[in-house]
């Protein structure tokens, strides 16, 4: 390699501008903000300094209700997304036939706008004229009010989840899937090992890393949830903010309720659970790669 | 191979295709169920039973829609917001990536180790502080306002810097011996090699560009500026209890979409896959 010199940052010149202007500063900015108490963007007033808007935030019922409905909504869409993924994987995998056919109508929902497919998912909850209700009631199902009732505004919203997500794990699954060399499996043919037992020995081994991968992105994007509520309750937060969620609270303080300070408070908080998430992937994948 | 091996085997066969099948139909319904939607009059969407196919198709739904509200002017917005950001990000992203894999400049671990640092931060976290900054700029209502933040992206980079370190030393070391200007051997050399990485990010940040929804809205103000995604949120409103015309209107912010997927899924595919496998 030739001598160092500081030609290369011509090249970074733009990138970095643009990191430093729309990165870096607001997250600096932001956690100074979330210490300001009744901070204003307007003009950039603050009565007080200090813990208030934490005070606020972990006063306010509405935020642990965001935190639990995340919670539940990250312990529901992501296990059930990977499992299902991991299902429809393997069986594409597996397929002679029709397997481009497969994958590319299983890929279809990652590419869509959130927005434009939670108008047709709210079209389709509809209890009275909805498609769902329409299916459940050929099995004596009652029609459920899907969105209007604050105890079915969650299960709502996860279906919506999982058919958004699995498309993703699907192709990470796929992709993981193609590396696993046929002799394994020629051998657990020969040996005529039963199918589940291939499953369970072989092929979900084989796959853990981007099970692992898959799982921790997912969580990522699941704490992070935000156009999938504002589509399906047409934005709001479900009935009686049955749906609400960090990002939704984070971004109903800062824009209908114009507190900016609590909403960086909980933009920390949220970069906190992010950071955690992030930690454990970066301590998995660094085991990956010492194995 | 046994009579019970093979009634096993067909079973097994079945089930497969079965639940492949279920999958896709599930999969597909409501995209099936929009397009379906929008074409049909509004006695047949409340109908019960519903039909899946409307008895005749009714395509002045997308006339009505298309007139009831400024959709074409949403959709040069969308295209103008969507084309200049991807060309921003193709070109900090070939010249960050080619920076950190080919030239040696001091500092450059750091800087490196910096920009991945950068993808742990949540966009979300960001948004108030850069709306703050929007306002300061005085950018409101304007295309910069919705272009300039989105033009370089860690995440690209780092994709691409991974390309680039693909491509052999010695062609670099050979071009020098040349005289050819790293500038050169960039454009000459390195973006003609791993074109199809970079018509990947293109895509894939089409994608992200055409789809993005709450930033657009929190930077414009007026009607004129307003991108797809926040016209059709606004026309749902509006429309009130039309689901044919806002079915006819998602299809207008989807189809364009879904129609680049068909035709060029195999880059599509081929990006989110490396970009979801690095580990």
């Amino acid at each position: 390699m030739e001598k160092k010199s500081f030609k290369g940052y011509i090249y970074l010149l733009p990138s970095i501008i643009i990191m430093i202007c729309f990165t870096l500063y607001p997250l600096v900015r932001a956690i100074v903000m979330s210490f300001l108490g009744d901070y204003s963007i307007i003009n950039g007033s603050y009565k007080s300094i200090g813990f208030d808007n934490y005070k606020d935030l972990f006063k306010d019922p509405d935020f642990f209700k965001s935190l639990r409905n995340t919670s539940i909504y990250v312990i529901c869409v992501v296990p059930a997304s990977i499992c299902l993924s991991l299902l429809i994987a393997v069986l594409i995998n597996n397929c002679k036939k029709f397997k481009a056919f497969f994958q590319t109508v299983y890929f279809l929902p990652y590419v869509t706008s959130v927005i434009a497919i939670g108008i047709v998912w709210r079209w389709m909850f509809n209890s009275n004229y909805g498609l769902i209700n329409y299916a459940l009631g050929l099995f004596g199902i009652e029609p459920i009010q899907w969105l209007n009732r604050p105890e079915y505004a969650m299960p709502a919203l996860i279906i919506f989840a999982i058919w958004k997500s699995m498309a993703f794990n699907i192709l990470i699954f796929l992709a993981g899937l193609q590396t696993i060399p046929e002799d394994i499996y020629r051998a657990a043919r020969i040996d005529s090992t039963p199918r589940f037992r291939v499953f369970t020995r072989i092929t979900v081994p084989s796959l853990a890393p981007m099970i692992v991968y898959s799982s921790v992105i997912g969580m990522i994007g699941a704490f992070k949830v935000y156009n999938e509520v504002f589509s399906l309750f047409q934005g709001k937060a479900g009935p009686a903010n049955s749906a609400i969620t960090i990002v939704y609270y984070i971004y109903d303080k800062f824009y209908n309720s114009y507190k900016y300070g609590v909403a960086a408070a909980g933009s920390v908080v949220l970069f906190l659970i992010i950071l955690a998430m992030t930690q454990i992937q970066l301590r998995v994948t660094g085991e990956k790669k010492k194995n | 191979m046994t009579t019970k091996r093979k009634v096993i085997n067909t079973v097994a066969g079945v089930l497969k295709y079965g639940i492949l099948i279920f999958g896709a139909i599930f999969t597909v319904l409501p995209f099936v169920w929009m397009i379906s939607s929008s074409l049909k009059t509004p006695a047949e969407l409340v109908a019960a039973p519903p039909s899946l196919f409307p008895e005749v198709p009714q395509w002045e739904n997308y006339k009505t829609a298309w007139a009831a509200a400024p959709f074409a002017r949403y959709f040069v917005n969308t295209l103008i917001v969507t084309l200049c950001t991807t060309c921003g990000v193709l070109v900090t992203t070939v010249l960050s990536a080619f920076a950190f894999s080919r030239l040696n400049f001091p500092g450059k671990k750091t800087v490196f180790a910096l920009f991945l640092a950068t993808l742990m931060i949540p966009g979300e976290m960001l948004i108030i502080t850069n709306y703050e900054t929007i306002i300061n700029l005085k950018w409101i209502d304007s295309y910069k306002a919705m272009i300039v933040p989105w033009i370089s992206s860690a995440f690209y980079i780092y994709l691409l810097t991974r390309f680039f370190m693909q491509v052999p030393e010695s062609l670099y070391l050979a071009a020098k011996v040349d005289k050819c200007s790293d500038f050169k051997y960039m454009i000459k050399i390195m973006v003609p090699m791993n074109k199809q990485a970079i018509f990947s990010i293109a895509i894939l940040n089409i994608i992200s560009s055409w789809n993005a929804f709450l930033w657009p809205l929190l930077v414009t103000n007026s009607q004129e500026m307003r991108v797809l995604s926040n016209g059709l949120v606004r026309f749902q409103t509006e429309a009130g209890s039309s689901t044919e015309l806002i079915m006819a209107a998602s299809c207008m912010l989807v189809m364009p979409i879904i129609i680049i997927y068909l035709f060029l899924r195999k880059y599509i595919i081929e990006g989110v896959t490396r970009g979801g496998l690095k580990g």
